[in-house]
């Protein structure tokens, strides 16, 4: 997978550095071994992570990163990407005791990094299975539903209208969790399992329709995730200056951003990706940055571990604070804000105005469940797609998994509904598509 | 593939490791529960006459933060009725026909033997394991280790056991002995397939200090138990070699004794075991550690491309030899990397005061990285071992110029012995 050379992303140095060996072995010795261990269950893709801790500890790494492979195929995208303090890390036994958790995120990076750099492959494809399956969207869902449909034998193309594969976590996630060369890495491996057919620029519903590619595969996986950034229906809106927080996140992570003219950036939202988007902007150097969001800090809902960073990093924030119109001559000079009270309604006559050449919106992104909404069987719930415990639409031969579904949870989440729905979608074909398919090719009479 | 079958004495298993007659085997429903969790065999609790436990059985030997590094136990053989453990023995052997079952057994007269072997053979037994080791309890009733220490009872019970059993044979020999040798020797000559070692060593595991009574405490007194756990894994490999390096001794070997992982097992196979045992690890942590110890003795065969167990199955006996045959010649010293080392100083203390006084702080205003003086340093390993950085103290060969010379060959042929360090 190719990306640019020249990234705006490549100045950010990990925020959690990688263990060195003998501070995993370290670490790894301290694991309890629990029984029916409360970081696997914390876990959305339920990762023996016991076990794969023991098997640092006795030096067998590479059965380590197998243990997790086999669980999570983004294992190592996961290992940086995760918020572990509210999954795994936040479970371990050790926080009921005075002792620090064990960092679990960063003996998963130990064993995966290593076995990626080494190359070792855990898996192979299944013998040809005669079926072919079609996965929308190139993002965690589909490459995890993917691999794991290649492992039952089947024959699968992805169709991303991007130029890259990866979804968000080649285009989104802060580059002090994962840069997108280690995610490119990464999805380089797992696509060694060989014949994972991958058609980028495709756009489906406008290359390539939905009919066309029921009648190309036996079977169909969405995994769309989200679509643009939320805007703001206030005057000045479209103001240069003024723009999404996703589509800026992208843009610094595939190529270069020119924040040199920025004194002043706004950040409007209480989400993570509002959080991340106010660390990015520092670490640019970006000398000034503010969060403006309506409710209270206590009440904001990004993770408070991820905020907590960015407060030490300088970060300045407008707490109860909503804006009414984005100001300036041809480009955004300020933003007025009305004060809001606590149940987040607007105090009468309460405006101010913050200085601000850059405004970038993390109010969140819309659904692309629309997409679907013509497809008879297909149901939707404001966008997102309704599906059932393993993903199904209730259209025939039709799964779906990720965000597009969940309505935007984390890559851990998309990797397991994903894989759920792989698992599903073989039961299918080599239950009800294979008895279709005798039954057609059976000689009439 | 690897090929990961055992054959311990005709005792077949798809690997080779077994757990060891303990609680872990006390039970059908444990041992099914281990059998689908990976493990190749197991010997079963031992069978006698069922006996009445007491409670508080267990103690733990502690060193610093870690726990359990050593364990005993004043357990005795089964508490189970013996129609209970013969029922069970035979559902398991039904379900899990490719396994091994083995069955320890221990009791006094010879027709008790008889009945008891009779009885595991009809449940399908592999194998037949004879405790000669419990070193508590049973051996005041003159079994367990009371046969295990005296070679001749041992041949002669071992005897009365092969005449009437017609599946394999396996003694179980006690460590409370100050040779092991005349004892698998013994077992040999009653005409076993095999022996298994170590069952535990005879041990006080501590003194509660308050209130003066020896752990672990059952009311106001305690008794002598038997050790086992991770710090017994050097007593146990030193008796596997020394029966392996014999040459008269010839029978196949379960080792016991320590194992936790699959390194430790592949150092009791490279010393000569066909099998290993588990009871402690597997106490402390139950039966998943196998998933590791499967996959990792896998690989490590892979890694130096070992396809069966035979393949590497005493490798490193030959490497066992007198300490006159040691190349006194052969000199290295300790090298310190300066870029790894935290400046603890625990090498100073311990060359200083435990050594031969060659490793000295830095000079005052030099970074703290302490100066190992190569002309008086003897190799001893003392500061590679004491160091907490990992490689950052390193033992390095020196070209003394001085051929391979043992201390034999120096006193019965006059080779030339290098310089003496450190003798100062
Ligand atoms: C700014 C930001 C930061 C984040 N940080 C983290 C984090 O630190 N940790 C974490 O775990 N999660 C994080 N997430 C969430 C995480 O990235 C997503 O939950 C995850 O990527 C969802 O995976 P997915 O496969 O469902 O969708 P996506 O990753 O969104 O992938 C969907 C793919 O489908 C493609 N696509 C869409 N429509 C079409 C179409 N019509 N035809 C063809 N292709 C199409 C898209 O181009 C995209 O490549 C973050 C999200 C954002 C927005
Ligand atoms: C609680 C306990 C009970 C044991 N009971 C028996 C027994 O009934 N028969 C026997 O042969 N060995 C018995 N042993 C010894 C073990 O089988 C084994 O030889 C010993 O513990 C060493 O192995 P380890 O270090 O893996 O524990 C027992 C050990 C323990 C800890
Ligand atoms: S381990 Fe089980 S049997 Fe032993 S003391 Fe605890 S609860 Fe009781």
């Amino acid at each position: 997978m190719k990306l640019a050379e020249k990234r705006s992303e490549t100045v950010f140095q990990d925020f959690k550095p990688a263990l060195s060996a003998g501070h995993a072995f370290a670490e790894a010795s301290r694991c309890l071994f629990c029984e029916d261990a409360p970081c696997t269950i914390a876990c959305p893709t339920s990762i023996d992570i016991p076990q794969f801790i023991r098997k640092i500890a006795t030096g067998n790494l590479k059965g380590s990163a197998r243990t997790i492979f086999d669980a999570n195929i983004l294992g190592s995208s996961c290992a940086r990407v995760c918020p572990v303090e509210v999954l795994c890390v936040g479970a371990c036994v050790y926080n009921h005791m005075d002792q620090p958790p064990i960092q679990i995120g960063k003996l998963q990076r130990h064993a995966t990094d290593h076995a990626i750099a080494q190359g070792w492959q855990f898996h192979t494809a299944g013998p040809d299975s005669g079926f072919s399956v079609g996965l929308v969207g190139g993002g965690p869902a589909s490459l995890s539903a993917a691999h794991q449909l290649r492992r039952q034998g089947h024959a699968v193309t992805i169709y991303e209208k991007r130029s890259v594969i990866g979804g968000l976590d080649v285009t989104g996630v802060a580059p002090y969790k994962v840069r997108a060369d280690d995610v490119a890495k990464e999805i380089d491996w797992l696509l060694g399992i060989g014949g994972i057919e991958v058609r980028t620029g495709v756009q489906v519903g406008a290359d390539v329709t939905w009919a066309e590619l029921e009648q190309r595969h036996d079977a169909l996986f969405v995994g769309i995730g989200l679509g643009a950034d939320s805007l703001l229906d206030v005057p000045g809106a479209q103001l240069p200056g003024v723009q999404g927080a996703v589509a800026f996140i992208e843009a610094m992570k595939l190529g270069t951003v020119d924040l040199s003219n920025v004194r002043h950036a706004l950040v409007i939202g209480g989400g993570n990706t509002a959080v991340d988007a106010v660390r990015e902007l520092n670490g640019l150097g970006v000398k000034d940055v503010t969060l403006v969001y309506r409710g209270t800090e206590a009440g904001m809902p990004g993770y408070k571990h991820e905020w907590k960073v960015a407060k030490i990093d300088g970060v300045h924030a407008a707490w109860q604070a909503l804006p009414v119109a984005f100001q300036g001559n041809g480009r955004v000079e300020s933003v007025r804000c009305i004060r809001m009270d606590e149940h987040k309604k607007p105090i009468p006559g309460a405006e101010f105005d913050l200085p601000a050449d850059l405004v970038l919106l993390g109010i969140g992104q819309a659904k692309l469940g629309e997409l679907l909404g013509g497809l008879p069987g297909v149901t939707l719930d404001k966008g997102r797609v309704v599906v059932d415990a393993h993903g199904f639409t209730g259209r025939r031969g039709l799964w779906a998994g990720g965000d597009c579904t969940n309505g935007g949870k984390e890559v851990v989440n998309a990797v397991a509904e994903g894989k759920s729905a792989a698992i599903a979608i073989d039961e299918y074909l080599t239950t009800t598509a294979a008895a279709a398919r005798q039954a057609k090719e059976a000689p009439h009479g | 593939m690897v090929d990961l079958r055992s054959n311990t004495g005709g005792i077949r298993s798809p690997n080779p490791f077994w757990l060891a007659s303990a609680p872990p085997t006390n039970s059908g429903a444990q041992i099914m529960r281990a059998f689908e969790a990976g493990w190749g065999g197991a010997v079963w609790k031992t069978l006698g006459q069922p006996i009445q436990n007491v409670s508080s059985r267990f103690g733990s030997h502690n060193y610093g933060a870690k726990k359990t590094i050593g364990f005993n136990n004043v357990e005795l053989i089964t508490d189970r009725p013996l129609e209970v453990n013969f029922r069970e023995i035979y559902e398991v052997k039904k379900r899990f026909p490719d396994h091994a079952v083995i069955v320890s057994l221990m009791v006094e007269t010879e027709e008790e033997w008889k009945d008891l072997i009779m009885r595991s053979m009809d449940a399908g037994a592999d194998g037949l394991e004879l405790n000669f080791g419990c070193p508590h309890g049973m051996c005041e009733r003159g079994m367990g280790s009371a046969v295990g220490q005296e070679p001749k009872v041992n041949e002669r019970i071992t005897g009365w056991v092969t005449s009437y059993s017609k599946i394999p044979v396996l003694v179980k020999l006690t460590p409370n002995v100050s040779d092991i040798v005349p004892h698998g020797l013994a077992a040999q000559r009653g005409g076993a397939q095999g022996v298994s070692l170590i069952n535990t060593i005879k041990s006080i595991i501590g003194v509660d200090v308050d209130k003066f009574v020896l752990y672990p405490t059952v009311g106001d007194k305690s008794t002598n138990g038997g050790y086992c756990g991770a710090a017994v894994k050097p007593i146990a490999l030193h008796m596997v070699g020394a029966l392996s390096r014999d040459p008269r001794f010839s029978l196949p070997i379960s080792g016991i004794g320590g194992v936790a992982n699959w390194r430790d097992a592949v150092e009791f196979m490279l010393l000569g075991a066909s099998s290993v045992q588990v009871c402690t690890e597997v106490m402390l942590k139950g039966y998943r550690i196998v998933e590791d110890m499967i996959e990792g003795l896998s690989e490590y065969m892979i890694r130096h491309k070992f396809e069966t167990l035979e393949d590497f199955r005493g490798k490193a006996v030959a490497s066992y030899s007198e300490w006159g045959e040691l190349n006194v010649n052969f000199e290295q010293v300790a090298k310190i990397d300066a870029s790894k080392c935290i400046g603890c100083y625990d090498c100073v203390a311990a060359c200083r005061d435990g050594a031969h006084q060659c490793i000295e702080p830095a000079a005052v205003g030099a970074p703290r990285v302490p100066v190992i003086d190569e002309s008086e340093c003897v190799g001893c390993n003392l500061c590679e071992i004491v160091c907490p950085v990992q490689d950052c103290i390193t033992m390095v060969e020196v070209d003394n110029g001085y051929a391979p010379a043992s201390w034999n060959e120096h006193v019965y042929q006059g080779a030339a012995v290098r310089y003496k360090k450190g003798s100062h």
